[in-house]
């Protein structure tokens, strides 16, 4: 069968319709996440496309001009254009959250499968270690982190990332030992399926679904860590645009009424993570086989 | 005949923290060729242990102390890792208790088929294990196409019927089976009882069969071991043991399953209950229930003594 564009487009929306029909408020939930992350995405992607002045640009406008007219979030105090800074500051922060995710989703997937299949003395000492990290705040092992490891883009990554691989150890963990009680796990050793075999086909498959919704919610959570360590002046060296620094030289203005210096760079921390958040409840509901039996 | 598997005086412990679990203590038990032996006792008597032994898939703390296995004359106790894999699926099967949970939940029926078909036989491709499959999906009586389903697409007994297609893809001539009917409703128990018993000829499989059923043993088996607190009481034909059993203990159990013709007020029950396995009775270990214990049973262990072709573990045949 073939379709013409519209009868394609036509179908695709009805069935787009169905799924909302279907899962209720969680499918819009989950849309609503993924537009905002969608589109900030977007804007990191053709900054350059899409920003009307260079973020550095030091003669984009007069200084501290109010919004409206060419400057559409006004400018700041080095007459530089905000909203170009907006467009530019979601490379960093997206760069940084979803890096640090991915490398923390990374270990701690892979030690908590190894930690929870082998079990024994590996299993005790890696798990001391990761309660111990899992029991400071997330923030303040940050900041000694950062701290540590000094400014730039890649140390601040790890900074954010280090904080986040307990909670996927301890997530896999469990369900690897869960799993690797399971009978089918028991049956495929008695047809002679090797350690790696069970590992890789019957537990590592079964694990990586609970951890799609946790990596969406961290992804949002290190969003605010980023933006709260670069505030403090700890992550980042000025030379980066990042909405957290922004939002720290910002602050000086509020009190004479310069509020579009905080207010933007805010508003956008704010929209970035809870899209992320929608994105992750929405998922966690729908991928949740009780509720689809509805 | 010819011998397939003979285990010789073997004891399997587990050590825990209150003690040690004697589960399996000095079993002497062979099998010949394309007999069907039915392992019966019962819970937490080590007929579990024992099968799981025989695969060394014994979960730890339980280890195997003494004794050997030996299947086809090579010692599976002595097996190297390497050894084992090879030995699991292609040469000893083993089939569990619960269908419902024993296959895995994220893949299609056809692709567990082939998984197992390839990491076993190196000369195998995709299409090959793919027919294998189908004819194997048929001599269990389900349509081929089922193999393009999901383990929750399927019932549970023709889940236990796709186990077992599994367990016998790779040919083994020895098939463990735990009991496999004990989640099976009674219908579907005598369907996949029989698939056994045709399973059998056509494979020439040899078949232990460990249940607490006595009525799946009568209708299988060729002959039964009676086991006893990590022991084997009794071992014999199957009609001879039903007709005659020798061993009080194996009198009790089989006094005790109901009988419909006679006109009984009250069920006949064994006084006691099962021996701690960690401080066994000293002697012989069934003498807290015997009814005919005599002074020597408090004090030793019996060993097993023939009688009319029988090998009892009992001081009153010694």
């Amino acid at each position: 069968m073939r379709f013409s564009p519209a009868e394609a487009m036509a179908l695709a929306l009805s069935q787009f319709m169905g799924l909302g029909r279907k899962y209720g408020v969680e499918w819009w939930i989950l849309v609503a996440g993924a537009l905002v992350v969608l589109a900030i995405v977007f804007m990191a992607l053709f900054s350059g496309v899409i920003a009307p002045f260079s973020p550095y640009d030091q003669s984009a406008g007069p200084q501290l001009a109010p919004p409206g007219g060419k400057h559409l979030m006004g400018t700041d105090n080095l007459q530089r254009d905000v909203w170009s800074r907006i467009i530019y500051g979601s490379q960093t922060i997206l760069r940084v959250a979803v890096l640090a995710a991915i490398i923390s989703s990374f270990f701690g997937i892979i030690l908590g499968l190894i930690s929870g299949f082998s079990g024994g003395i590996f299993d005790r000492i890696l798990s001391l270690i990761m309660d111990s990290v899992y029991s400071f705040p997330g923030l303040i092992l940050a900041i000694a982190f950062a701290a540590m490891l000094g400014p730039g883009v890649i140390n601040i990554t790890l900074a954010v990332a280090v904080i986040y691989i307990p909670t996927y150890f301890r997530l896999v963990r469990g369900q690897t030992l869960s799993i690797k009680e399971e009978l089918y796990v028991e049956a495929a050793r008695a047809i002679g399926a090797s350690g790696s075999t069970i590992l890789w086909q019957y537990i590592f498959p079964n694990v990586i679904a609970t951890t799609v919704v946790v990596f969406t919610l961290n992804v949002a959570d290190a969003i605010m860590i980023e933006a709260a360590l670069t505030y403090l002046g700890l992550g980042l060296p000025p030379i980066i645009v990042d909405w957290g620094m922004d939002l720290a030289m910002g602050k000086k203005f509020l009190p004479s009424g310069q509020w579009w210096l905080i207010t933007f760079p805010g508003a956008m921390i704010s929209l970035l993570a809870l899209g992320f958040t929608m994105l992750g409840e929405g998922l966690a509901e729908i991928l949740n086989p009780r509720l689809l039996e509805r | 005949m010819k011998t397939i598997l003979e285990i010789e005086d073997l004891t399997v412990h587990f050590p825990i923290n209150i003690g040690t679990v004697r589960a399996v203590e000095g079993v002497n038990l062979t099998m010949e060729q394309g007999e069907v032996m039915g392992l019966v006792g019962e819970s937490g008597c080590g007929k579990s242990t024992l099968g799981f032994s025989i695969l060394r898939l014994l979960r730890p703390p339980g280890n195997i102390v003494s004794g050997r296995i030996l299947y086809h004359g090579q010692d599976i106790v002595q097996m190297s890792e390497r050894e084992l894999l090879s030995l699991r699926g292609s040469k000893i099967a083993m089939i569990f208790q619960d269908p419902l949970t024993s296959l895995n939940p994220l893949f299609r029926i056809d692709d567990q088929f082939i998984e197992t078909l390839l990491t076993h036989e190196k000369a195998m491709d995709r299409d090959g294990a793919f027919g294998r499959a189908e004819r194997m999906l048929e001599s269990l009586g389900i349509s081929p196409e089922r193999l393009l389903e999901y383990p929750h697409q399927m019932s549970g007994g023709m889940r236990q019927r796709i186990m077992i297609g599994m367990g016998l893809i790779l040919n083994p001539d020895l098939l463990i089976a735990d009991e496999p009917t004990t989640s099976l409703d009674v219908i579907v128990e005598a369907q996949f009882l029989d698939l056994l018993n045709d399973l059998r000829k056509q494979y020439g499989l040899t078949i232990l069969l460990i249940t607490h059923n006595l009525g799946v043993v009568a209708q299988l088996a060729d002959r039964i071991a009676v086991m006893y607190g990590g022991t084997i009481a009794e071992v014999g034909q199957a009609g001879a043991i039903f007709e005659s059993p020798l061993h009080p203990y194996t009198r009790g159990l089989l006094a005790s399953i109901p009988n419909i013709k006679l006109d009984q007020l009250k069920l006949t029950t064994m006084p006691g209950s099962p021996p701690d396995l960690v401080n066994p009775p000293s002697g012989c270990v069934f003498h807290p229930r015997c009814p005919r214990a005599m002074e020597v049973c408090r004090h030793e262990r019996p060993e097993g003594y023939s009688k009319d072709g029988r090998l009892v573990t009992c001081w009153l045949y010694g």
